[in-house]
This record gives C-alpha cells, structure tokens and sequence, in this order.
C-alpha cells in the first residue's frame, strides 16, 4: 500500500519543486536546491521510499508543502469531519435503502417496486455535485432553510476535541447550540449523499432480496403458515444479509475515503477536499498521506465485514 | 412489468408471452419480464411460418427493449447522439461567440439564458454532447478492451499472470475512483485527454475482473478442451472458442458503465481537471455556475443534459442485464461517488 502510493506520488512526471515555490522562486536554482534537500528530493528514490516508511513507523507523515502542518496533524482534523457525514449517510441510507429495497422485492414488478426501482435509477444517475449545488441554491439561498457551508457557523467556536465528531463533541460538552448548529450543517451534504447511497442499496437489496426469496426454505416457512413479516424478518433477511452487507461495506468505504465533489461544494474540509486540494498543488506528501489513510480504510472497513459476516453466517465461522 | 407493451395487438407470439408471463407471475418465481419474452421468440418464429404477423415480429425490436423504461432509455440515447452529430445545425448560436448581454435569465431569444461572457447557454449545452458522448464513449470501449483482454489472459493462463494482472486490479480498486484519477489528472495536467487517460487508468479493473471469473467457467467446457486437443494454440483458443460465449455480460456492464464514465469525466472538469475553459463541456459549465451562484440557470441545464444521459444509459444497461441476468456484473460494479 505505501508502496503504491510513493510510486504513484513519485511517478509523476511533474516537479514537486515549481508547484510548490511558484514560477519566481522556482527559476532561482539555489532556492530550487535547498527545498530539494529539505524535502529530501535529491537523494535516490529508494532512499527517499525508506525514509518515508523510516518516518511512518514514528507516526511521522511528513510535512504539507502547501500547509507547513504536519501532514497528519491535517488528515486528524480532516478525517473525523469525513467520518461524521459518513456516519450519518450511512446509517439512514442503510435505514431506508434496504427497507425500500425488500418492499420494491417483496411486491416485485407492482406499482411500488416499479417507483422504487426508477427512484433508485436516478439516486444514482444524478451527477452528485450537480445536486449539491442544486440543493444548495434552493434551501440556502432560495428558501433560507439551511446554513451555509462548513461544518459550523462562523460564530461558533469548534467543540472540545473528544472524538473529532463535531455532534458528538458538542454532546460531550453539553454545547447544544454547537450540536444543532452542526447537525443542520450535516444535513444538507448528508441528504445529497444519501439520495445516491439509498439509490445504490435500494438496487442490490431488492436482487438480493429477491435471491433469497426463490430459495426453498423460505417456501418451507411460507407452508410451515408463518407469519408474512416473521418470514420476511427471520429468513429472507437473514439470507439477504450478506450481499447487502457486501455493498454496505463497499459504499461506507467509499464514502470515508472522502466524496471529494460532494465535500468541495459545501466546502467540508474533508479527506475529499484535502485530496483535491493536495492533488491539484501537488503537495506529495499530503498526497501519500491521503492514500495511506483511505488504503487503512479499505482494509478496515473490508475486515470489519469479514468479521460481520461470520457473526450473521456460522458458515463462513468454521472455514 | 410481466405483460409486454402493445397488449392491444393480438399477434400470437404475443399472447404466448403474456401467457408464459402470467404463469411465472402466479408462481411467485423470480423470472424477470425480459426472460420470459425472449423463450418465447425463437418458438413464435418457427410455428406461424411466412405471414406477414411472422415478418412484423422479425422487425420488431428485440423483447429486452420492448420495455417501457427499455424503450424511453434508448430514445433518449439516440436523441443525444443525433444531437452530437447535427448540431451545428441545430444550435441556434455559436457556443464560443460572446454576441449578447452577459447572464440574461432565459428568454424568448436565449432560452437558457446567456452566461458570463455573453453566450448562448443552450447552444453550449447542445454542443457539450459532441464533448462528452464521443469521450466518454472512447473510455468505455478502451477500458472494456483493456480490461476484458487483461482479466481474459489472467483467467485463462492462471498462476503468475493471474496473480500480477489481479493484484494490480486489487490496488486500482482499494483507492476511490475519484480521488485516484483526480490525483493522476493533476500530475499530468488538466485537460480532457489526460483526464480520459486517468480514468482509464481506474476503470479497466471492473471488465478485468468480469471477465476473469467468466473465463474461469469456460476455461473447463468440454469444447474448449476439445480445441486444445486438436492443436488449436492458447490464444487462438481464447479468442475461437471463450471470448463469444464470455462477450454478453462485458457488454452489459459496458452500457451501465457508460453512464458512470459520463459522470466521472464531468466530475473531474467540475474539479477543473478536465476540459480547459473555452471548451463547453458540461461538468466544467456546472462549475461555471458555482461561480455565479444567484444566476442558477448557468448550472442547471448542462447538470440536466448530463443526467438524462446517464438516466437514459442506466436504464437501457438496466434492462440488458434484466434479460441476461449475470450475477457477475452487479457484484463488482463500483461504488463511485
């Protein structure tokens, strides 16, 4: 994983250098040279590879040549903002995306599975920072119904860092005007990002749902004269659960890894932003920082629904 | 959608569909609309013989198209192309001329209003088909080839191959697409060719892997064994006897593909990474829009043309994959957001 990213970073045929000084500094070749040497840029590239996994042990990302923060010092505060919007996508889209997806299974090719199905369609074909703006002209701008953009108004000072979850540590703190001030601030972004994320769950869970529903032992139930929502609840469900699972785990991965057009509209100050940010002044080392943290997510988020899956299926268990 | 549209008609090969569909309906099987129509068409063929009833049903479209959503999918699609080609002489103005006032809300003159410097937002619109369709078409069938060949050869000859061709599509798929093809555009610099390079550089993955667990079904057949013995070489027999029988689900994930494509490229001229400004591309106009937020007709109608494309492709690779119905191609479609 580091490796892909160093090389990634490295493979570039762009000068880190005259991105980072600007088109003066970078014609004077002292200058050049001395960020050069600052940077470590003048050493082999294995050398420069080993020093970087070298630093990383320490906890040690390097240093943003945009932001003269140390890179994890920024990916600290940008991933808790990335991680509350996708807590919170996830959790209602999960809510409503699997319901409407077993409701469109359960009454298949009626009227409600044929709505839910086309709802879902444009869910995901709605180019997602075309509806932020969208969303955000009419309920900012038109109605006054929203806030602006960030995660708090610019009167309100940041709550005391708990989890880095600005709800979270405004209930901590008890700062309820903080918590409200930033639930509203979430809403607008959440709502964008849920109306793809449901598109998405609505599709799978309905095939998986119907899946489940040709298989033998839900008849069995069916004949054993089981109550219909004790049919549907105990056993289609339950088999549904692990392709459902799978594209939960796949859209929470994606949605922490930072929803960079969806982040950059309501200017979040995500992993999204900072991706797009560090990428566009090609600052390396906040580049690799980005990739490293969205490669552990990858992993954990993958893992986490390996183990999920032998809680729900005893199968996978004795494998 | 168990009963085919047109119920009016009283053709045989109709009633024998409409039956099939029933009966499947009453057994509460999951048998989609699309198959149900397409055992009965090689059956209606044979039995009513030369009549004219026969012909019209040889003429009409295939069934998995006969679906209402099938049918308002495809019209869209075709409407969008033909405006690519014709228009020149369908856009009112020339989408690069500054000829009118600046940000004039739609009109009876421009009627979808005039932007910053005084163009005609509907030509713009009209003239961003020629844009992205071509582009986003070129990265469709560039990326199927690439991915489909590389997923084909690691599926077939197994072992190291295999395993360096599917690691590499492993590492492509734990980044996000957006975030890596965002990262390759800026080191090679913004514009339209580079940001299909890029693109193309994360999209490959998805076909290599279809196409890999495909090939590993058919690799075993009896037929392909067969061919072997007869001294057919591995590629030759790649190409004879796997590769058509392997082609339908590539095809469907192709079509639903192309929707994302259209997405992503205009995602990225959104970021500023795809097409230069003169260029009427409509993720670049969106942005164009976030610069004069009050004036919303800037952003909306580029927005719209995008989506009824993707909408349209979505729809059409929706009812492909309905009467194919692979597994394999909704597995491992990203997520990309």
């Amino acid at each position: 994983m580091t490796l892909v990213t160093f090389t990634l970073a490295n493979l570039v045929p762009a000068d880190p250098a005259q991105a980072a000084l600007g088109e003066r500094a970078a014609s004077d070749p002292a200058i050049v040279a001395a960020f050069r040497e600052a940077q470590g840029l003048d050493k082999p590239v294995v050398t420069q590879y080993l020093v970087y996994i070298g630093h990383l042990f320490q906890g040690n990302l390097g240093t943003s040549t945009q932001s003269h923060n140390p890179v994890s010092q920024d990916l600290s505060v940008a991933f808790p903002a990335t991680a509350e919007l996708a807590l919170f996508v996830i959790v209602f889209s999960i809510i409503i995306g699997v319901g409407l997806g077993t409701w469109a299974a359960l009454r298949q090719n009626r009227f409600s599975d044929q709505l839910f199905r086309v709802l879902s369609l444009v869910g995901i074909s709605i180019p997602t920072f075309w509806l932020a703006l969208a969303a955000f002209y009419v309920f900012f701008y038109q109605l006054r119904l929203a806030p602006g953009t960030g995660r708090l108004s610019a009167s309100l000072q940041a709550p005391p860092r708990v989890t880095g979850l600005y709800t979270v540590d405004a209930l901590v703190a008890g700062q309820y005007t903080t918590f409200f001030n930033a639930l509203s601030h979430l809403i607008l972004p959440g709502l964008v990002l849920i109306l793809y994320t449901v598109g998405l769950l609505v599709r799978f869970s309905r095939s998986a749902v119907l899946d489940v529903l040709n298989q033998e032992y839900v008849l069995a139930a069916r004949a054993k004269g089981l109550s219909p929502s004790r049919v549907v609840f105990r056993y289609v469900l339950r088999g549904a659960s692990l392709p459902i699972l799978t594209i939960v785990g796949l859209a929470f991965g994606s949605l922490l890894s930072g929803t960079v057009l969806t982040e950059q509209v309501f200017g979040w100050g995500g992993i999204g932003q900072y991706a797009y940010k560090s990428a566009t002044t090609l600052d390396l080392p906040a580049v690799m920082g980005v990739g490293l943290v969205v490669g552990v997510v990858y992993i954990l988020t993958n893992f986490i629904i390996d183990v999920v899956y032998g809680v729900i299926d005893p199968r996978v268990r004795v494998q | 959608m168990a009963k085919p549209p047109g119920g009016a008609s009283d053709s045989r090969l109709e009633l024998e569909a409409d039956a099939a569909a029933t009966a499947v309906y009453d057994e509460v099987q999951d048998d989609r609309a699309g198959g149900s129509g397409g055992s009965a068409g090689p059956g209606g063929s044979g039995a009513s013989g030369v009549s004219f009833s026969a012909l019209r049903n040889r003429l009409r479209l295939p069934p998995t198209f006969r679906r209402p959503m099938a049918i308002i999918g495809m019209s869209i699609i075709v409407l969008w192309f033909l405006v690519a080609i014709f228009v020149p002489w369908i856009a009112p103005y020339d989408p690069l001329a500054q000829q009118f006032d600046r940000l004039q809300a739609p009109n009876a003159v421009n009627w979808f209003g005039t932007d910053s410097l005084g163009r005609d937002v509907l030509s713009r619109t009209l003239y961003g088909a020629r844009i992205s369709l071509p582009l986003a078409l070129i990265l469709v069938v560039a990326s199927a080839i690439i991915g489909s060949v590389l997923g084909a050869v690691a599926g077939y000859f197994g072992r190291a191959v295999d395993e360096i061709i599917m690691r590499f599509s492993d590492l492509v798929f734990a980044f996000p697409t957006i975030i890596l093809a965002m990262i390759v555009t800026a080191a090679l610099g913004p514009s339209l060719t580079n940001a299909v390079i890029a693109l193309l550089l994360v999209s490959w993955p998805s076909y290599a892997r279809v196409m890999r667990s495909m090939v590993l079904g058919a690799r075993s057949r009896e037929y392909v064994v067969a061919g072997r013995l007869l001294g057919f070489s591995p590629f030759t027999s790649l190409r004879r006897d796997i590769l058509p029988n392997v082609a339908a689900p590539v095809l469907v994930l192709a079509t639903l593909d192309f929707g994302n494509a259209i997405l992503l490229l205009s995602g990225l001229s959104f970021l500023g990474l795809g097409a230069t400004p003169p260029t009427p591309e409509w993720g670049a106009m969106v942005a164009d829009g976030v610069q004069q937020f009050s004036d919303w007709w800037l952003a909306a109608f580029p927005g719209l043309a995008i989506f009824t494309v993707v909408v349209a492709f979505n729809l059409v690779g929706d009812a492909l994959r309905d009467s194919l119905d692979p597994r394999t191609a909704g597995a491992v479609q990203g997520v990309k957001i």
